[in-house]
């Protein structure tokens, strides 16, 4: 019993240990953003590598996530409300919803697993202590232009996931349902506002940061070869989803 | 100068360091032999801050690198060239831009003079024309010299070489060494050279270190090296299977 206690103990202890240490790692990156501009080559190659790589991915998900958005609401509104209020019940379940969490995911699966691969591989190979040795700091290097890059790419693949998913939903309701873009896309206007997307953008710019730091913090704390890595891989993938879903409950009660 | 001071480094339960002490003095080239897994290694990443000791310290030039701040380190760090054992190359980045980082990073020089000192230490180190290769492209040997073309592109004051001519044919190996002695020669650079090569070790030593249990064990000249009637030196240096160390390593 008391040794349950004591692990119990032990875990929380390590866990704010852990959180500190990324605090810290956020707090020294944030510092070294005033030299964005001298390291604009690094930031434009993250900024290919999260964004333009993950499009196509998006995109996939994006189209079938609104198709089937679609499905459901018109399967929820049948019999109650007219469908002609279904570009709008949909739309806004993309926009905020929708778009940036599975935009997230998504990223979540490919860029924290994929920088956490990357940066652990530098670890276990010396590459990571090179830097040190040749007076290049690691995080400025490495992580300042990642982190960046998940900040301001997943807001922008969201924008991309929001607007084809639109599309996908619409592409639905016209083969089920046989409804014409002016009413669909009319009740999209209707209740349109700024404001929906825009929260959906923010949760994207929260989302995207938390994937990118989980990946460094991940990859820097890489221990042991091969198996190392794939062990980070494999955290990362599931600290950042799980802290996504986490986030979005907490912002979602935050900004309604 | 650099002054290593009661050094001690364990890995959990396992004392790796016990209690190094050992002065390097400026323009010299110090050789430091030992068992394969005795620290060579660890020693001098604690040289450069790369680990920290639990205990002791170490000056460069007076300046205790484990205690200043990040923007001294980095300063001192520039000071060093430091070539690792497993060469630590970056494997995203083509040789060229390997040997070039130093110089984009730290230096205000052109494309154009980082391409042509790129070249001249490739030539250095035997390897002209390569720039364009991926590590992955390249031999174990081949590997070690771009790193070391990189460890001295910024022309150090200090050169930490871990084990520089292993996995290099005797040919080359003996040019390495004859280019460890030059960049000492000519541009007073200190040294501090780890190996497993006793031909190397004569060669290149102005003064031999035996790392051995945690502790400098025996230091003295590559005459000394030879001639002392030390058993563990004698058996190392002989190569002798029969001695005070056996296969098995003593418990630390
Ligand atoms: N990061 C680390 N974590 C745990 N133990 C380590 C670590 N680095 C080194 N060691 C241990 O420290 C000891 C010394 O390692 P080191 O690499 O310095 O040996 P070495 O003298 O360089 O050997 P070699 O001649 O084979 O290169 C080894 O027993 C190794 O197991
Ligand atoms: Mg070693």
């Amino acid at each position: 019993m008391i040794k349950f206690i004591e692990s119990i103990g032990y875990r929380t202890l390590s866990f704010f240990q852990e959180a500190g240490a990324v605090f810290i790692m956020v707090w020294r990156v944030f510092k070294y953003l005033s030299e964005v501009w001298r390291n604009r080559s690094l930031v434009f190659q993250q900024m290919l590598e999260i964004g333009v790589r993950s499009l196509p991915l998006v995109i996939f998900v994006g189209v079938f996530a609104g198709a089937v958005a679609s499905v459901q609401t018109a399967y929820q509104l049948e019999g109650y409300i007219s469908f002609n209020y279904l570009g709008a019940a949909t739309s806004i379940a993309i926009f905020i919803e929708l778009g940036p969490v599975l935009t997230a995911l998504v990223a979540a699966g490919r860029v924290s697993a994929s920088i956490a691969a990357e940066i652990g591989t530098m670890k276990v190979t010396e590459q990571i202590d090179a830097l040190e040795a040749l007076a290049i700091d690691p995080l400025r290097y490495l992580a300042m232009p990642r982190i960046l890059s998940g900040f301001i790419m997943v807001p922008i693949l969201t924008i991309f996931a929001d607007f084809v998913g639109l599309l996908g939903a619409y592409f639905v309701a016209y083969l089920n349902l046989g409804l014409s873009p002016e009413i669909f896309f009319g009740s999209v206007k209707e209740f349109f506002t700024i404001m929906n997307v825009m929260s959906g953008l923010i949760k994207a710019f929260v989302f995207g940061g938390v994937t990118a730091i989980i990946g460094c913090h991940v990859g820097f704390g890489t221990e042991g070869g091969a198996e190392g890595v794939g062990k980070s891989t494999i955290r990362a993938f599931v600290l950042s989803s799980a802290l996504i879903l986490l986030n979005d409950y907490l912002l979602s009660v935050l900004l309604f | 100068m650099i002054e290593i001071v009661n050094l001690k480094k364990s890995f959990d339960e396992k004392i790796v360091l016990r209690n190094v002490n050992l002065k390097v003095y400026d323009g010299e080239k110090l050789v430091i032999i030992g068992r394969s897994g005795c620290g060579k290694s660890v020693l001098l990443k604690n040289i450069l801050n790369l680990m920290q000791p639990d205990r002791g310290y170490i000056l460069v030039d007076q300046v205790p690198i484990k205690k200043v701040s990040q923007r001294d380190l980095f300063y001192l760090r520039k000071q060093f060239g430091f070539l690792f054992q497993g060469s630590a190359l970056f494997d995203s980045m083509t040789v060229a831009e390997n040997i070039a980082l130093p110089l984009v990073e730290h230096t205000d020089l052109s494309p154009k003079e980082i391409k042509i000192q790129v070249a001249e230490k490739l030539e250095m180190v035997g390897l002209p024309g390569i720039e364009n290769l991926k590590p992955s492209e390249l031999s174990g040997g081949m590997k070690k010299r771009v790193a070391l073309a990189r460890a001295i592109i910024m022309n150090p004051k200090y050169v930490l070489y871990d084990e520089p001519t292993t996995g290099l044919d005797p040919i080359m190996a003996a040019n390495i060494d004859h280019l460890i002695n030059e960049l000492n020669d000519r541009l007073n650079v200190t040294s501090i050279i780890v190996t497993h090569d006793m031909q190397s070790v004569s060669r290149i030593a102005d003064r031999v270190v035996m790392l051995h249990m945690g502790m400098i064990m025996f230091e003295g000249s590559v005459e000394e090296l030879h001639t002392t009637d030390n058993p563990i030196v004698y058996q190392f240096v002989h190569a002798k299977m029969d001695g005070p160390i056996q296969p098995k390593p003593l418990k630390y």
